[in-house]
């Protein structure tokens, strides 16, 4: 081959291999994007149905309980304004606590419980799950319902 | 008064790094070697300026002095010493006055072993870092200063976030740092090298050992955070793909590329200008990932927004660092060439395809990394990208990625010949593709994922084999063992390197293939087999910490009625915040950790427990310490000293040749 030749067949190799990443990369990036809704959101009936989402706010105070196997939990998330109820089997993570923030992933099932696979701990110096800290933000500003007692904000 | 005297001392330095970037690049363009003279003082005073710095604010810390504001926030007057000296980089203001006290040692380090460059070249070189250094300076003296007074000071300490409270924790972030900044004497180096114009082999080499140095720290740090959320986090996942962890790994994926152009450029003078754009691309990434990181974007878009003076500042010095480089890049790199030819079948093109895709995979997760912060900062909603999206999109990258490194080494310069390279690698091939079959059928559990992971860890380690071998027939010396002895130590660097990939593959598909987890109740006398081995909850008792009061399990562990061992698992409350934490016990072994931590406590004394067993866990942390092993034994290369030493004398042409046909 002719150094010319040489030359336009890497530049070709090289972009070819470019676009296989590319479209890789967005196809694998369209399928697995998780959005996150707020529980006013849920109860308005915005969430994609059986896909994964995630769900954000504050755990509801006195809403935590366990069942007998001592590893099914059900608690409430809340935005201050709607509540949705969640189920989670499995250990939950340090920081997850009543009246404070915490995210799940997970999917609605048909009698409008959320059944989550994962509940977040976020491993910075912020012990607020930012998405939560959100949810209530928005909900507030909505006006549905505000008290500042509630607002958990980090130190 | 110790605090101010560290104020001060970050003041005296900020006015040394003015003079230091300013003076030596503008005698460097003139041609005025006592301003080029300037660099070196300038910059060993600059160190001991900071050094000084920081040494106020540990003392101030080994003091327990609450009256500045940042020990108060990070420490605890329970805190033990060696926890309260790690404070000083617990949070924002001393992790960067920790950037730029590295910075620093850098920079002296630069001044001690750049005698043999030309005075241009170093004096560009410090006035490069110098500038660095000036706006970080800049940073903390404007909206940063770690030695902000707290009046009245406060009764006692907020303590640090026990999370922090753990070795693997205290070395993390000096680690990480030491790479991040380490790739700033290559950024440094290729902006002086724009600079000047002349941009040649000798270029290559000089920059070489200072970028494989940063490399093997950044391994190193980036190992040590992932060994700490594998353990203290108490979920037994050695990798999130968590924004803060990409943010490490994007500069090592752009730092791995750049090692490898810059062996072409060193030995064969080609790629030069795209080596350069690689070390300005490994920088600002360094860069982009103490943005994310310590800015507070990842936790909160809109919190960033409201409270914007530190985010804008380091926005700002971002945009001007690489848009800088960039353009200076543009405007400059036309000059430096292109460098000599190659056909498509030769080692050129080989560490071309292992650099495009390198680069290819640090794209994918920076795009991942950022795009759910675009969206947010646009207010279009919130997403998240998973775990789910890297794996599939780091598999089909790294996988051609993998098979090019083990026919690189064994490729020609220049050109090479398909058919006989063919032939050289048969056995290799078909020894990696029957052993990569078999192997998961013979441990019962065939999966696609489990063979290729094997394929391209035992397809490293066979090239390795066959490379090692051609190599020793090509030079001299009587018996094996001298020669052994005659192979150059970046040969071996090399090897151990990739190695250490494979190494670190083995532990990532074996995990991956055969771990196994179980979140089990148990009441005190009940067991739990897992793995083959039979836990045995026998209760938990109340026990004090320093700063903590825990409750710890004990779990006995049995394998085919035969006693194995004893673990401890702990629940922890930190006192000073009340905030609880899990540390997990692990009991580590060469072909299998078994890890148990504490969950919640039931009634009757009973816990949710979890319990993993993860075989060849170990492997991943292992083949990282390869690597990086690799990479000093590459850099302790007599090559490199001998450029040390005579750098001037030219060495013979005809041991050049030589040496570079057996490289």
């Amino acid at each position: 081959m002719k150094p010319r030749q040489k030359r336009f067949a890497i530049i070709g190799l090289g972009l070819l291999v470019l676009a296989v990443a590319t479209a890789l990369v967005l196809n694998a990036f369209q399928s697995n994007l998780v959005f996150f809704f707020t529980p006013t959101q849920v109860a308005n009936g915005e969430v994609p149905k059986g896909r994964s989402f995630r769900i954000g706010g504050m755990v509801e105070d006195g809403s935590l309980t366990r069942e007998g196997d001592g590893l099914t939990v059900h608690f409430v998330v809340t935005d201050m304004a709607k509540r949705v109820p969640v189920t989670y089997k499995g250990i939950l993570p340090d920081l997850f606590k009543e009246g404070k923030g915490a995210v799940a992933q997970g999917q609605l099932v048909a009698d409008g419980t959320f059944v989550a696979s994962e509940v977040l701990a976020k491993h910075d110096e912020n012990y607020m799950p930012p998405e939560a800290a959100e949810a209530l933000a928005k909900a507030k500003a909505s006006g549905a319902q505000s008290s500042n007692t509630l607002v958990v904000q980090p130190q | 008064m110790i605090p101010e005297i560290g104020h001060f001392a970050l003041i005296l330095a900020l006015c040394v790094a003015v003079v230091q970037s300013s003076l030596p690049i503008y005698g460097a363009a003139v041609g005025n070697s006592a301003l080029m003279a300037v660099a070196k003082p300038a910059a060993r005073g600059q160190f001991l300026l900071v050094l000084i710095a920081f040494c106020s604010l540990g003392y101030a810390f080994a003091d327990k002095d609450f009256s500045v504001l940042y020990v108060a926030a990070t420490s605890n007057s329970q805190l033990p010493l060696h926890y309260r000296l790690a404070a000083i980089w617990g949070a924002h203001e001393g992790s960067l006055l920790l950037w730029t006290f590295i910075l620093t040692i850098w920079m002296f380090a630069v001044t001690l072993f750049s005698t043999h460059l030309p005075d241009t070249m170093r004096s560009r070189i410090l006035g490069v870092m110098g500038l660095v250094s000036m706006g970080f300076l800049l940073f903390m003296l404007t909206v940063s200063n770690p030695f902000e007074r707290l009046i009245p000071a406060a009764a006692d300490g907020r303590d640090l976030n026990p999370l922090l409270q753990d070795p693997g924790m205290v070395m993390h972030p000096p680690m990480l740092y030491m790479g991040y900044v380490g790739f700033s004497v290559a950024f440094a180096f290729a902006i002086a090298a724009l600079l000047g114009g002349n941009l040649d082999a000798a270029w290559a080499r000089w920059s070489r050992p200072w970028t494989t140095v940063a490399w093997c720290f950044l391994t190193i740090g980036i190992a040590l955070g992932s060994g700490w959320a594998y353990y203290e986090l108490g979920w037994g996942g050695w990798w999130f793909w968590d924004p803060v962890e990409n943010a490490s790994f994007m500069p090592w994926l752009a730092g791995t590329a750049l090692i490898h152009s810059l062996a072409v450029t060193d030995k064969r003078g080609g790629f030069k200008v795209w080596t350069v754009l690689l070390a300005i691309m490994a920088f600002s990434l360094s860069l982009l990932g103490t943005f994310l990181v310590r800015s507070g974007v990842l936790t909160s878009v809109h919190a960033f927004a409201t409270d914007p003076k530190r985010g804008l500042f380091i926005l700002a010095f971002l945009a001007v660092v690489i848009g800088g480089s960039l353009v200076l890049y543009a405007w400059r790199a036309p000059r430096v060439g292109l460098g000599g030819g190659f056909s498509l079948v030769s080692r050129e093109a080989m560490l071309l395809g292992n650099n495009v895709l390198l680069v290819a995979a640090m794209g994918s997760v920076l795009l991942g990394t950022l795009y759910p912060l675009f969206l947010d900062a646009l207010d279009l909603g919130k997403i998240s990208v998973g775990p789910p999206y890297f794996d599939s999109v780091f598999a089909p990258l790294m996988t051609p990625a993998i098979f090019l490194m083990g026919i690189g080494p064994l490729v020609q310069w220049k050109k090479a010949d398909m058919p006989d390279l063919a032939k050289r690698l048969r056995w290799a091939f078909g020894v990696s593709l029957v052993t990569a079959l078999a192997l998961p059928i013979i441990l019962g559990n065939w999966t696609p994922l489990l063979s290729l992971g094997l394929l391209l860890a035992i397809w490293i380690v066979t090239t390795a084999l066959v490379s090692l071998r051609e190599r020793l027939a090509h030079v001299e010396g009587s018996g094996l063992m001298a020669r052994l002895m005659m192979v150059s130590r970046s040969y071996w660097g090399m090897l151990l390197a990739h190695c250490g990939i494979a190494v670190f593959i083995v532990g990532v598909t074996m995990v991956k293939g055969f771990e196994t987890e179980q979140d089990v109740r148990m009441n005190v006398g009940e067991t739990a087999t897992i793995g083959g081995y039979t836990f045995r909850f026998d209760g938990a008792q109340d026990v004090m910490g320093p700063n903590y009061t825990a409750a710890r399990g004990t779990f006995h562990v049995s394998q085919d009625g035969r006693d194995a061992t004893m673990m401890y698992p702990e629940k922890r409350r930190y006192t000073a915040q009340n905030q609880v934490m899990t540390e997990a016990a692990i009991d580590s072994g060469l072909l299998r950790d078994l890890y148990v931590s504490l969950g919640e406590p039931l009634d009757d004394g009973a816990w949710s427990v979890r319990l993993y067993y993860k075989p060849f866990v170990d492997w991943i942390w292992g083949g990282c310490l390869i690597m990086a092993l690799g990479g000093v034994l590459a850099v302790s290369d007599r090559r490199y000293r001998l450029a040390w030493r005579r750098e001037a004398q030219d060495v013979p042409a005809a041991t050049r040749t030589a040496r570079r046909k057996v490289a």
